[in-house]
């Protein structure tokens, strides 16, 4: 099946449309001269649409295809079975994969947690514009710009037990032996250990919205809350809280997608382990589908997966426009 | 001062925020000095106990992340003294230089797709933001909400049928595989941020230049584009980091020709386990440009990294 609908998006890709798109320079665009505002619209708005139809879309539709099937990409010559629900039902009834989900769960919650906390407390000093506060939040900005999969793996010379920094600066304050505990080796301290890296390389994205939200806050309120002698603690509660929160949410809903496709910092970090702590779904999926080459499963829960993130999502965004209405 | 503000903080308020904001950016800063210091340690100082703040640097980490070597006998080293400060870094090991590393490769192939697809995206990207802006588009909303959605699927999910695809099409660890993927993973958020930077564009002047005669196409590249640049640099800024920092895809779809260094740097190894202060070296050539950007660019990014939240 796979073989015809790859011919077929070959073709497709010579559309008139692609191609009067992709060259608008004068010598064209004087013949289409007439051309209404409508058929513009399309001819620019097309190459987008095609482009993810073809790399995001169609994809995802064989995916569907494949999840019904017994198929593995390292054996293509091997006769392809429709096997119904049943990689589904393997799946749903696979108690090593409700661990794994247990360890994303965990994971995003600590993660969104303490970004939602410090990445708030950050903003909110931020605001108080001492001088230079621009600089600074460059600063820490820096981390969430960078690859993550070199971070991950630098990361991984941080943790290393005798000689690398992070056991010693918890060493010097502790007063532990810092040999005496590997935050990637111990199944107690792994799943601590990616979320710890992934809160200094987020946290500045959650403090970046919460600024914004800040900032949008019109100083006229406060004025009138003076005015009212609202005490700076109720002020905190009845305004600065509730008008950031559509913000706050909005953070939250892009972190959560985020990590739960959270792939490459964990990766190059633990890889998984020790055993499979930190071995989130999307770690376990690449093993399903590039290592032990179960195409047809591994598709199926792509699919599952994507239908919780994308549930998951839905149900927030109607939360967050319900937030956003008051 | 002048004039008294209820909302304007006190200054020992100020004070306090300040020091803590500082503190903290000091202390996230740590783990990047980190890398950029043991770049320049020896492997012996990069490992050793307690961890070394002052150490006699050297460059090493650089020779080696450039070079492949090879263990040669006394005779032959010997007969053969060392004519750089390249050869007699790698001396001290009793070694030789055998050629250069694979890694000036991995960086050029990170620069080729990384400009690439950035330029495909932001290209493809404003004609659609300017659609998007300006014309009535029968289910814009679901359109662009479908455009939003499709950065909701884990990178792996994609990457099976993506996969058999590109083996069937011969696109697997070619540039322009890689080129026409990140574009469409960037393409979304390049529609979104140019949208929302084209409608803050007055529809006035297009207007006026359509009455003068111009067309569509000429009021768009003649007026709109000019008055947009900003905001196309700001997105292109963001598509390159976005294509530069890739891996997941990187990873599965690449293996040797279209290799870009993310995948590339954590499997530097050296003598008797990982080359820290190599990789060390790599990672700071790597994510060095990044940084220098971002510090250059800041007051253009915010909007980007915020998905068009964040407005001037």
């Amino acid at each position: 099946m796979g073989h015809l609908t790859t011919g077929k998006l070959c073709q497709m890709t010579e559309t008139p449309l692609t191609r009067a798109a992709n060259a608008t320079p004068p010598s064209v665009a004087r013949k289409i001269k007439g051309l209404s505002d409508r058929a513009i619209a399309w001819i620019f708005v097309g190459p987008t649409i095609f482009l993810l139809l073809a790399i995001n879309i169609f994809p995802l539709i064989w995916t569907i295809n494949l999840s019904f099937t017994n198929f593995r990409a390292n054996r293509p010559n091997r006769e392809v079975e429709y096997v119904g629900l049943r990689n589904y039902e393997r799946i749903l009834t696979d108690t090593d994969i409700w661990l794994n989900m247990q360890a994303t769960a965990h994971f995003l919650f600590w993660t969104i947690v303490l970004q939602v906390l410090i990445g708030f407390t950050l903003a909110y000093l931020i605001n108080k514009k001492f001088k230079g506060n621009d600089l600074w939040t460059t600063i820490i900005v820096l981390p969430m710009m960078l690859s993550p999969a070199v971070v991950g793996n630098f990361w991984k010379f941080l943790y290393q037990p005798q000689i690398g920094l992070f056991n010693y600066i918890v060493a010097f304050f502790t007063g532990k032996d810092p040999s005496s505990f590997e935050m990637l080796g111990q199944v107690n301290l792994a799943p601590w250990s990616i979320v710890i890296v992934d809160t200094w390389m987020w946290t500045p994205f959650v403090m970046l919205i919460c600024l914004a939200g800040l900032r949008s806050i019109p100083d006229y309120i406060y004025e009138a809350a003076e005015i009212d002698r609202a005490s700076k603690w109720r002020q905190f509660w009845t305004i600065t809280v509730p008008m950031v929160m559509p913000f706050l949410m909005l953070a939250v809903l892009f972190r959560g997608i985020e990590n739960f496709k959270m792939f490459d910092l964990v990766v190059q970090l633990t890889g998984g382990g020790p055993g499979s702590t930190t071995e989130l779904t999307s770690i376990n999926l690449k093993r399903e589908a590039f290592e032990k080459w179960r195409t047809g499963y591994a598709s199926a829960y792509a699919i599952i997966l994507f239908v919780t993130v994308f549930g998951l999502a839905s149900i927030y965004v109607k939360a967050l426009n319900k937030v956003k209405e008051r | 001062m002048s004039s008294f503000s209820v909302t304007e903080p006190s200054t020992r308020s100020k004070w306090f925020a300040g020091s803590l904001v500082i503190l903290y950016a000091l202390i996230t800063m740590v783990p990047l000095a980190w890398i950029m210091l043991t770049g320049f340690k020896s492997p012996a100082d990069a490992i050793s106990y307690p961890p070394k703040v002052i150490f006699d640097p050297t460059l090493e980490g650089y020779v080696n992340l450039f070079t492949t070597r090879t263990r040669q006998t006394d005779e032959f080293l010997a007969a053969n003294p060392p004519e750089t400060w390249y050869e007699e870094i790698v001396r001290q090991y009793d070694m030789v230089i055998a050629g250069p590393s694979k890694f000036s490769e991995r960086f050029l192939n990170s620069v080729i797709i990384g400009f690439g697809s950035t330029f495909l995206s932001v290209f493809l990207g404003t004609l659609a933001a300017y659609a998007f802006s300006r014309f009535k588009i029968p289910l814009a909303d679901d359109l662009l909400f479908f455009i939003l959605s499709t950065r909701m699927m884990p990178p792996i999910a994609v990457a099976i049928p993506i996969f058999l695809m590109y083996r069937q099409l011969g696109l697997s660890d070619t540039h322009l595989g890689m080129i026409l993927l990140y574009t469409a993973v960037n393409i979304s958020l390049a529609v979104w941020l140019l949208k929302s930077f084209i409608d803050g564009i007055p529809t006035e002047y297009e207007e006026a230049a359509l009455i003068d005669g111009y067309t569509r196409f000429q009021a768009f590249y003649k007026v709109v584009l000019p008055q947009a640049a900003t905001g196309i640099a700001s997105t292109a800024i963001f598509c390159l980091i976005f294509a530069w920092n890739e891996y997941a895809f990187a990873v599965l779809l690449t293996s040797g020709t279209a290799q870009t260094a993310p995948p590339f740097i954590p499997t530097i190894i050296g003598v008797g386990g990982l080359d820290w202060p190599a990789v060390a070296a790599g990672a700071t050539i790597f994510l060095l440009p990044v940084m220098i950007f971002t510090v250059a660019l800041r007051k253009h990014l915010l909007r980007g990294i915020t998905f068009g939240a964040v407005r001037k």
